[in-house]
């Protein structure tokens, strides 16, 4: 910035140049905050419990939340184009439940994993079609895409199944060493690729900045040319897609298949995404302010785990509390960036 | 004919009858109602009062989408009043007497007024997004619940208690008439002073509704508190029904029935204009068709998969862009243009 407000006429270039300073530093702050506000409280979880100062309690938020770390970054696609997915908690209790009677009946895991994907994503693309197409709002779209996955979890099966596949339980079991005691699962790997490719995708192709374009101001995007349509529809496909992998994850985690299972996952995957500092109404936000998100609310749950005077119970409480906090944040930053 | 179409009400209402010739073709006596011990019994008043929490939370939600908003927490309120109230009684020293039930449905009461306005502060004074705004109460809700109950199912013995959600008035069930007292009251005080066209220009456009001099943050204030007073009083009935309060489970999903039943009954997403007998029949078609699962003998948990597909059907209706999509497959065109010749 600095050379080029040598050559232009000096006041009004730097004058914006600080303001776009500024802005940029407005847009990193929520993520910076909920970074500090995770280093904090792992500090304070250290200073309460010796115990709590370990790699491996660190590596077990990774380990515990292999699924919403997905869900969130398929989330946070979503609602930086200013949508909403409320149908993906149901989508993984799909994923679980076709995975679990599939492997049952005898099919080879591969194809599972596959027909999974088919399903989560085409479930995705489906609602985003019709948002995209017949202008329905996305919250109710994916209200009837929750019913629709919720059912079909009915209809395959009332009860509990086991899976007992060999592929799926080795998958369950498997450590990856990192050190002489730190160790992580499988799953950790499989979310850090998925991260790793929706950064890539969100921050270096046409369709991420597409997303973000979106977000800031539709139509301003369809006027610059932008692929609007098909992307508003892509983004549905890729938190179906998401979701689907979570439910994958869920399995090697639970390895069963239950009709209510990841019952409000998607309030969960939400309230990572907005701590996290991705801003609700669409435009600004980051991937890996979501994984930090999720980290955070991992955290939560770890240290009323640790304090055994403190129920379940708080954990949706501080989890409510957390989203009232940063949703106050965001109101902030955005009078003060508008 | 035509115009009785057109009519808002005409479509739900048909869904209405259509669902219930079903259910009488498919059991005989579907229609019937016999009185017994001075009470009036039959499958269509256990649908109104199985539906009552549903079309009070659903009246809530009318006014509060009416303005352009929505409310997710009033699961949770239910819940929370619930939780309350039962509490209350069980902790009492006469947990049988009727004064401990009247300041209990006090308690509940005031809980639910309590969350609306904060629901309505953070609307409408701070300016979060309705649907971000409720899903705080939404997600600690249930938390504050588990709280007050101690993470316990709490259960009550109080025969005026059980009255609100078991009991018989004029041989009605008095969960139906406090649901059409609740009914009547929106009606009057919508329909009957400007609180009701207030309400709408709020929907249509709320910057332009405060320069025309309007309060637009009291009216949303309003909505929202009437939300969570509904689902305070529906919460009443569910755990007076059931005797006890089930902090996990009492209401969920209510949110989700209370929208599905208000989008039927011809009442705009989009905010603006509203319809409150239409969303009650529409919560009626939402539990008639919870009935019909259940006299077709298909298992009950199939009913998720049919309420997405009303969903669906429904807000395809009524999209704008769905009905163009109608409209110009039809050769129906030469009509208009004869019409606009004549004028």
């Amino acid at each position: 910035m600095s050379p080029l407000s040598t050559v232009a006429p000096p006041t009004p270039r730097k004058s914006f140049a600080v303001r776009n300073r500024m802005r940029t530093g407005a847009r990193y702050a929520p993520t910076l905050a909920t970074l500090a506000l995770f280093i904090l409280m792992f500090i304070v979880g250290a200073g309460m419990y010796p115990s709590f100062l370990s790699g491996q309690v660190l590596l077990n938020l990774f380990i515990d939340n292999t699924f919403l770390i997905v869900l969130a970054v398929g989330m946070t696609f979503v609602i930086l184009t200013g949508g909403i997915d409320l149908s993906v908690g149901a989508v993984v209790a799909l994923s679980m439940m076709v995975t679990a009677s599939m492997l049952q009946n005898g099919w080879n895991p591969g194809i599972v994993i596959v027909a999974v994907l088919v399903i989560g994503g085409g479930l995705g693309l489906l609602m985003g079609l019709v948002i995209q197409y017949f202008d329905i709002q996305p919250f109710i779209v994916t209200l009837a895409g929750m019913f629709l996955a919720r059912g079909l979890c009915y209809v395959i099966s009332l009860d509990s199944i086991p899976v007992t596949d060999p592929f799926f339980t080795g998958m369950a079991q498997a450590r990856i060493p990192l050190s002489e005691e730190l160790f992580i699962s499988p799953g950790v790997l499989i979310a850090l690729v998925v991260v790793g490719l929706a950064f890539f995708v969100l921050h270096h192709t046409r369709f991420g900045r597409t997303v973000y374009a979106i977000g800031g101001n539709e139509n301003s995007a369809m006027l610059m040319g932008l692929a609007v349509k098909s992307t508003k529809v892509l983004v549905y496909c890729v938190s179906g897609l998401c979701s689907a992998v979570a439910g994958i994850l869920f399995s090697f985690y639970s390895l069963s298949g239950y009709s209510l299972a990841a019952q409000g996952m998607e309030l969960d995957a939400i309230a990572a995404v907005v701590i996290g500092g991705t801003l609700l109404t669409g435009g600004v936000g980051y991937v890996l302010g979501s994984v930090v998100g999720v980290l955070v609310l991992g955290i939560v749950q770890t240290f009323i785990a640790y304090d055994g005077t403190l129920s379940s119970w708080w954990t949706k409480i501080v989890i409510g509390g957390l989203l009232l906090v940063f949703i106050l944040l965001q109101r902030l930053f955005t009078r003060r960036t508008a | 004919m035509k115009s009785i179409l057109k009519n808002r009400l005409a479509w739900p209402v048909l869904a209405l009858v259509a669902l219930l010739a079903v259910n009488q073709i498919f059991r005989g006596d579907f229609l019937s109602l016999r009185m017994q011990d001075g009470h009036l019994y039959g499958s269509i008043i256990d649908i109104m009062r199985n539906g009552a929490p549903t079309i009070l939370i659903a009246l809530g939600m009318t006014l509060v989408i009416a303005s352009r908003g929505i409310d997710l927490s009033v699961g949770a309120v239910v819940a929370i009043a619930g939780a309350a109230s039962c509490a209350y009684i069980a902790a009492s020293p006469e947990p049988a007497s009727p004064a401990t039930a009247a300041v209990a449905v006090v308690i509940a009461v005031v809980a639910g007024l309590v969350l609306g306005v904060w629901n309505g502060f953070l609307v409408s004074t701070i300016g979060v997004q309705p649907i971000i705004a409720t899903l705080v109460l939404m997600t600690a809700g249930r938390g504050i619940a588990q709280l007050i109950t101690d993470g316990q199912i709490v259960s009550v013995t109080n025969d005026s208690y059980k009255a609100i959600g078991a009991g018989y008035l004029f041989t009605l069930p008095v969960s139906i008439l406090i649901t059409a007292v609740v009914f009547i009251l929106a009606a009057v005080l919508t329909r009957r002073t400007a609180l009701g066209t207030l309400i709408e220009a709020v929907g249509i456009n709320p910057v332009a509704s405060r320069l025309a001099g309007l309060r637009a943050r009291n009216i949303i204030w309003i909505v929202y508190i009437f939300s969570a007073f509904c689902a305070a009083i529906a919460g009443l009935m569910i755990s007076s029904n059931v005797t006890a309060a089930d902090a996990n489970n009492a209401g969920l999903y209510i949110e989700m029935d209370a929208i599905l039943a208000v989008v039927i009954g011809g009442t705009s997403l989009a905010g603006g204009r509203y319809s409150l007998v239409g969303t009650v029949v529409g919560a009626f078609i939402i539990q008639t068709l919870t009935t019909t699962v259940y006299t077709l003998g298909i298992p009950p948990e199939v009913t998720l998969v049919f309420k997405a597909i009303v969903v669906l059907t429904v807000c395809l209706l009524q999209a704008p862009k769905a009905r163009n999509l109608f409209r110009n497959l039809k050769p129906a065109s030469p009509l208009r243009t004869k019409e606009k010749v004549a004028v």
